[in-house]
């Protein structure tokens, strides 16, 4: 199959961009979404031109890194999946596609599809930890854990940070990102020493980055690779508003600044 | 202090607009049901209005803190509608809307038509002075008067034009409310998880209630059902 592709080009943060037209010829159906892409820049680099820069790791929906806005839809039309798992089969011979990396004041371009996610890291910074002593892995059920609690944090965890959620949401708000990374360690004992300090702290980051602000439009919920779900954007505004309300220092315990 | 947390952080500033929203949702359910009034008759309405007057402070009271709430709310909502616009400087030539609905996305817009009701609203019922059938010839429908709420109701929705205001403005509240009544609860963190976190029933039907019972009085009146 052959596609018309549009692709955001910039060679750096400060110079403007355009979206550039390409034409992919004798695509594989069953070639993913960047091996595709890999297939136009070795022409790109063949005929002298500069590739298409874009992120990507793994390559398997788990590192995070490869998020692209693909016909206005962040990861592109398949539903619970990375750019990375997406195959070409999804298109139809003809199409036009649109090529843009995230758009969000946090999350600078570096250059085409490139962009810079550390925003993202700077908030677990702010509180995504635990300060247990760790050692040697612990013995399987020595800790009673509610399986309805154990499940729901591990749906909270499997976030990879590829920032779909900021890139889908109107209002370019990290609201599902910061509500999954809260939710993950507050829903299990071993986070609940700094549960509440933690939600002050992770939400004063999101908001110096510069997000925006949640509106519960959905969008972050149907654009999310892990289908993580707008319950813990509900879940982290009830453990803000608690901290923020009721005396924060008291229930977030242990003294550790 | 908290509140200055709170008015610091855009969840802060939501969960404001949250609880603001819904003081606004439980005033527009009474004044709705104050309405329906229309179909039991002159006496009642009007003795329900009299009554409403005599409460003298209370009144007043109640009044100060619904206007707290509107302009809380609309401070909040303004403030984070620039938030919202300053952390994507940059538009995407294309971004596709697939889990947003139209009541979510005209929360901004139809809240500054909601106002411009609003303010017209208090103008044409309560004050008098946007009152049109004040000047008309034809002495058939009375004049304003602030004792006479039924017969202003009467006299205002002889004309089609006032109707087609009113019924147009409820149109933009069942919007404002479809959204509004559900993502309030969950803004503020009192929704329990669920396999359809977008799925609204209360909402829903709130928003239907509001919406039928604010724009049957007017229809009411033009049809000649009530006269
Ligand atoms: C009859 C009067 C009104 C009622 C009952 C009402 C109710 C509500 C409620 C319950 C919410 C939900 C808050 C949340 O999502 O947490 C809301 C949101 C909102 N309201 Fe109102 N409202 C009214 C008038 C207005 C007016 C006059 C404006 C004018 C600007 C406005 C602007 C907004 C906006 C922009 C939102 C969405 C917030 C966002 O996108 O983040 N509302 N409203
Ligand atoms: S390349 Fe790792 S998630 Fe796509």
């Amino acid at each position: 199959m052959n596609l018309t592709l549009r692709v955001w080009r910039q060679a750096q943060s400060d110079v403007a961009g355009a979206l550039v037209e390409y034409q992919a010829i004798d695509v594989n159906p069953d070639m993913s979404f960047l091996e595709m892409l890999d297939v136009v820049n070795e022409r790109l680099i063949s005929a002298g031109d500069v590739p298409i820069a874009f992120d990507h790791d793994c390559r398997e929906g788990i590192c995070g890194s490869c998020g692209m806005m693909i016909n206005g839809v962040a990861h592109g039309p398949m539903k619970g999946t990375a750019t990375c798992q997406l195959h070409m089969r999804s298109f139809r011979d003809g199409d036009i596609v649109v090529i843009e990396p995230w758009r969000a004041r946090a999350f600078p371009v570096i250059k085409d599809l490139v962009v810079n996610r550390s925003a993202l890291d700077r908030i677990i910074q702010a509180g995504g930890f635990i300060s247990t002593p760790t050692g040697g892995a612990p013995d399987g059920n020595t800790m009673p854990i509610a399986r309805q609690a154990s499940d729901s944090a591990m749906d909270a965890a499997a976030c990879i940070g590829c920032g779909a959620c900021v890139a889908a949401c109107p209002n370019a708000s990290a609201s599902l990102f910061t509500g999954a990374k809260i939710s993950h360690l507050g829903l299990l004992p071993q986070g609940q020493p700094e549960r509440y300090r933690r939600a002050l702290k992770m939400v004063a980051q999101m908001d110096l980055e510069s997000f925006g602000g949640c509106s519960l439009f959905g969008e972050c919920q149907e654009a999310c690779p892990k289908e993580i779900s707008i319950d813990v954007i509900a879940r982290m505004n009830r453990d803000f508003l608690v901290a923020a309300v009721a005396a924060s220092e008291e229930r977030s315990g242990g003294d550790e600044g | 202090m908290w509140l200055v947390t709170l008015y610091r952080s855009t969840i802060g500033k939501k969960s404001i607009m949250a609880v603001t929203g819904l003081v606004l949702v439980a005033f527009v359910i009474v004044h709705m049901a104050g309405n329906l009034q229309v179909f039991l008759g002159p006496a009642k309405m009007n003795g329900y209005s009299a009554f409403l007057k005599s409460t003298g402070e209370l009144l007043w009271l109640v009044r100060l803190g619904l206007l707290t709430a509107l302009v809380l709310h609309v401070l909040m909502a303004w403030q984070l509608t620039r938030v919202a616009a300053a952390a994507r400087p940059h538009d995407y030539a294309r971004r596709d809307a697939r889990a947003s609905t139209v009541a979510s996305r005209t929360m901004r817009w139809g809240g500054v038509l909601l106002l411009a009701f609003i303010v017209f609203h208090l103008l044409h019922f309560t004050t008098g002075t946007l009152f049109p059938t004040a000047s008309r010839p034809d002495a058939v429908y009375p004049a304003f008067s602030e004792h006479d709420v039924y017969g202003n109701v009467v006299s205002a929705f002889h004309n089609p034009w006032v109707v087609a205001v009113y019924v147009v403005a409820m149109l933009f509240l069942l919007l404002h409310l479809f959204h509004g009544a559900w993502s309030s609860v969950r803004t503020l963190g009192l929704s329990k998880p669920s396999p359809q976190p977008l799925h609204r029933r209360i909402a829903t039907v709130v928003a239907i209630v509001v919406w039928l019972g604010f724009t049957a009085v007017p229809v009411a009146v033009l049809l000649g059902v009530v006269r």
